[in-house]
C-alpha cells in the first residue's frame, strides 16, 4: 500500500477520532446505546485501519502480539476480578450492591469496571486474530 | 405509518437479494463485499426496531472487522472457488423441503409480532423495565440487564471471546516464532 497516499493521510486522520468514540461509546454506554462489547470492536477498528494501511508490521511496533494476548486475559480477570471481590465483601459473585456503602453506587462502579473488562478483552481479541492473519499472509 | 412499512419491504426485499445473489457468485472477494453489504442492511435493519445496541455490534463486527478478516483470509487462500460439478440429488431436496414446511408450520403458533401481552414481554421484561432505573440508576435498559441482571452470562459471553482469540493463537499463531526457531538453527 505503498502509493495510496490520499488513503494514508484521511487514514491516519481518521484513526485518533475512531478510537475516541470508541472511548467515547466504552464509558458512555450506561446512558445511551453502546457497552464494552460494542466500543472494543469499534476501539479495534482504529488497528484494523492501521493494519490496512501500513502494514501489520508497523502496526507490531505499536501493539505487540504478546502485549494483546496479556490484555485479553486482562480483560476477563478484571470481570471475574470484581465477581470476587463482590464475594469478598460478603455479596453473591457478582453482586455488585455490596461494592460501595449504597447499593447504587455499588452498582455503578460494578457495571462500569466490568465493561472495561469486556472492552479490553474484545478490543484486544479482534486486534489479536487481525494481527494473526495478516502476519501469515505476509511473505517471508 | 406508510413510510416505515417501506423502509421495512425495501430492506427485507434487499437482504433477500443479497443472500441470493451470495449464493450465486464465484468470485470469493466480491463475495465477501456482498457480505459486508448484507451486515450493513440487517444493522439498518436492527437500528428500525430501535434495537440501536444491536445495530451497532453489526455495524461494527459484521460490516467490518469480520470482513477485514475474511480478505486476510482470502489473501492466504486465493480468491477462486473451486467448481464443483452438481449433480441433482434428490434426498437433501427432500429433507430442505420437509424441514422448510416444518417451521413454516411451526410460524402459525407463534405470538403474533411485537404484542405487549407475549411470553417475552411478561416474564422478567417488566421488572427490568420497572425496576433497573430504581436499582441500578442506569438510565440504558440494555446496559443494566447485560452488565448487572444478566452479569453471569457476559462473563461466560467474555470468555467465549477470549478462548475464541487464544484458539486461533494457539492454531495459527506460532508459524513466525517456529521460523526464527529455524534461522537460529540455520545460523548456529
Amino acid at each position: 500500500m505503498n502509493d495510496h497516499l490520499i488513503l494514508r493521510v484521511v487514514g491516519k486522520f481518521l484513526i485518533p477520532y475512531v478510537m475516541l468514540f470508541g472511548l467515547y461509546v466504552q464509558f458512555h454506554g450506561d446512558f445511551g446505546p453502546g457497552g464494552g462489547f460494542q466500543a472494543g470492536a469499534i476501539f479495534a477498528c482504529g488497528f484494523v485501519i492501521h493494519t490496512l494501511l501500513f502494514g501489520s508490521r508497523s502496526t507490531e511496533q505499536i501493539v505487540s502480539i504478546g502485549f494483546l494476548r496479556v490484555i485479553s486475559a486482562l480483560g476477563v480477570l478484571v470481570y471475574a476480578g470484581v465477581g470476587v471481590a463482590s464475594l469478598l465483601l460478603g455479596g453473591e459473585f457478582l453482586n455488585y450492591n455490596v461494592l460501595a456503602a449504597d447499593p447504587i453506587t455499588g452498582q455503578h462502579i460494578g457495571i462500569i469496571v466490568v465493561e472495561f473488562g469486556v472492552g479490553l478483552t474484545v478490543a484486544s481479541t479482534i486486534t489479536l486474530l487481525l494481527m494473526i492473519f495478516a502476519e501469515r499472509g505476509l511473505p517471508s | 405509518m406508510m413510510l416505515a412499512h417501506l423502509i421495512d419491504i425495501f430492506l427485507l426485499v434487499f437482504l433477500a437479494v443479497i443472500s441470493v445473489a451470495l449464493l450465486r457468485i464465484k468470485d470469493l472477494l466480491t463475495a465477501v463485499m456482498i457480505f459486508g453489504i448484507y451486515s450493513l442492511t440487517s444493522a439498518s435493519l436492527f437500528m428500525v426496531l430501535a434495537a440501536a445496541d444491536v445495530a451497532f455490534t453489526e455495524a461494527a463486527v459484521g460490516a467490518g472487522i469480520s470482513i477485514i478478516l475474511m480478505l486476510a483470509t482470502l489473501a492466504i487462500t486465493g480468491r477462486e472457488e473451486k467448481i464443483v460439478e452438481r449433480k441433482f440429488k434428490l434426498l437433501p431436496l427432500i429433507i430442505v423441503s420437509i424441514t422448510g414446511a416444518t417451521l413454516l408450520y411451526g410460524i402459525r403458533d407463534l405470538p403474533p409480532f411485537g404484542v405487549a401481552s407475549n411470553p417475552a414481554q411478561v416474564h422478567v421484561a417488566p421488572r427490568y423495565i420497572e425496576q433497573s432505573a430504581v436499582e441500578t440508576d442506569i438510565p440504558n435498559i440494555v446496559t443494566s440487564v447485560l452488565a448487572s441482571y444478566r452479569g453471569f452470562d457476559t462473563l461466560g459471553e467474555v470468555v467465549v471471546i477470549f478462548t475464541a482469540g487464544i484458539g486461533v493463537a494457539l492454531l495459527i499463531g506460532r508459524r513466525r516464532r517456529l521460523l526464527t526457531a529455524k534461522e537460529a538453527s540455520r545460523h548456529e
